[in-house]
């Protein structure tokens, strides 16, 4: 097993990783996050549920810098994400990976070009350094004999897989989960869930899940976050939360959805 | 009115001279058009106002007005300003930059329509905005409008005898020229016109073919 999370200098584990202070994120008139503190302790598996539309996806999306907070302060790993300068918010991103829902690989290149792109044009990683290491971590997500096939090629199931080993290519501090099986076939989803929790149980990875798969949240998660309307509402270890959830909308949402 | 194979025969000499100058001005009308209407689809993407104004504006004058005149005015028009050019390289230039003005538009639908899931892949995995373009966008993008671009191949060749009216002789300059000397009008028309309709033929079937090897 190669060790997929490993990085320059890791975080001291339990040390505050993540760290949100009244965050207001808002669309239009609607405010989807509205001053949002929460914070995500190093090398642990933080699993955000609640309704869609409450705000989950936006701090995913938040962290990775693809839209930025009307208030509030962000910061990763003691260095400010916003406010920022664009070059300290480039530094501040390579501790940051994400998977997505729709995969989102390069439909140009192939499997193997998917994942060395960024090591070798980002971090200098030599071309031959980067195809090994991106070798392995297809071996890790078990599409060993995937290397030169294109996205449009493979099942949902396996481009997923393959966004995977792309994000730990990079050697991120945290990788951010945005549902990422929600777009999958039925029959696909164990498949990519059993690879993540390999990666939970056999690396010090920091990982932020947005997920519908309730099931996968207790078994990998450290703490488990419920939304509602831009809130944290409650946490607590899976147990319980899923067993004895305090909050009426809490109750509510999982007699829904379990 | 008699059809009369040797009128063909004399011809042909001239016709080949013609086809040349017509190629030409196709193959290099269309370089010139792809490369510049990409600066143009690029510049209008730029954040700055001030660029992408004066570049709309420029743009949408050149495209609505008609080819015959943007090529008197660089014939007729630079030369009192001390700029001149050969009457073939004078046609090539405003050819390139008359479809600039269109391909352009192709490549700005062609970038919009790569999914922005790409360019946030690109943002997660922290590439650079210049490589974001060269290795993730512009590919995709120039994978999906080159089919549009071929149409406007077709359509620059149909163009190409507008060049007969700043002193290029085209296929269609060499086939008036012949006419008038000799007073020998259906042949060397008829020719032109089936060359027309076999370069078009030829290069759609180019084209289709780079298409498939593109489509993935």
């Amino acid at each position: 097993m190669t060790d997929p999370g490993s990085h320059t200098n890791p975080p001291v584990d339990g040390s505050e990783l993540i760290r949100f202070d009244h965050v207001t994120k808002r669309f239009g008139s609607n405010t989807v996050l509205d001053g949002l503190d929460f914070s995500v302790d190093a090398g642990k598996h933080v699993t955000l549920i609640g309704p869609s539309g409450s705000g989950k996806t936006t701090i995913l999306r938040l962290l990775m810098t693809l839209m930025k907070p009307d208030e509030g302060t962000i910061t990763v790993a003691g260095d400010q994400l916003f406010p920022a300068s664009e070059k300290q918010v480039r530094e501040v991103r390579k501790k940051i990976g994400m998977v997505f829902q729709q995969f989102n690989l390069f439909p140009n290149m192939n499997v193997l070009r998917n994942i060395t792109e960024a090591p070798v044009t980002v971090l200098g990683m030599s071309k031959d350094e980067a195809e090994q290491r991106a070798r392995e971590l297809l071996d890790l997500v078990g599409l060993a004999d995937k290397c030169d096939a294109y996205p449009t090629q493979l099942s949902g199931g396996q481009q997923q897989r393959v966004a995977i080993a792309r994000a730990l290519a990079m050697r991120p501090q945290v990788l951010l989960l945005d549902e990422v099986t929600s777009a999958l076939d039925p029959e696909l989803v164990a498949g990519v869930l059993d690879v993540l929790r390999d990666i939970a149980r056999t690396t010090d990875i920091t990982m932020l899940c947005v997920t519908h798969e309730m099931n996968f949240a207790r078994d990998i998660s450290d703490q488990v976050l419920m939304f509602d309307s831009g809130h944290v509402i409650e946490s607590g270890p899976p147990e319980k939360i899923f067993g004895d959830p305090e909050h009426e909308r809490t109750r509510e949402f999982l007699g829904a959805v379990l | 009115m008699q059809w009369d194979w040797g009128a063909v025969a004399d011809f042909m000499p001239h016709f080949w001279d013609g086809l040349l100058v017509t190629l030409q001005a196709l193959a290099l009308g269309s370089v010139i058009s792809f490369v510049l209407g990409l600066v143009w689809a690029l510049l209008m993407r730029t954040p700055s106002r001030f660029v992408r104004w004066p570049v709309g504006a420029v743009t949408e004058f050149i495209r609505n007005t008609p080819l015959l005149v943007q090529l008197f005015f660089l014939f007729y028009v630079l030369p009192e300003w001390n700029i001149t050019f050969s009457a073939l390289t004078t046609g090539v230039v405003a050819i390139g930059l008359h479809y600039s003005t269109y391909t352009m538009q192709v490549y700005r639908a062609g970038i919009d329509a790569v999914p922005v899931g790409q360019w946030e892949a690109a943002t997660a995995l922290n590439l650079p905005l210049r490589r974001t373009w060269t290795a993730v966008i512009l590919p995709q993008a120039v994978r999906r409008v080159v089919p549009a671009l071929g149409n406007y191949v077709i359509a620059m060749l149909k163009d190409t005898p507008l060049l007969m009216a700043i002193t290029v002789l085209d296929m269609l300059g060499e086939a008036r020229l012949f006419s008038q000397q000799n007073f020998q009008f259906t042949e060397p028309l008829t020719v032109i016109g089936v060359a027309f309709i076999l370069i078009s033929y030829l290069a759609s079937v180019l084209l289709r073919g780079l298409e498939r090897r593109l489509v993935r």
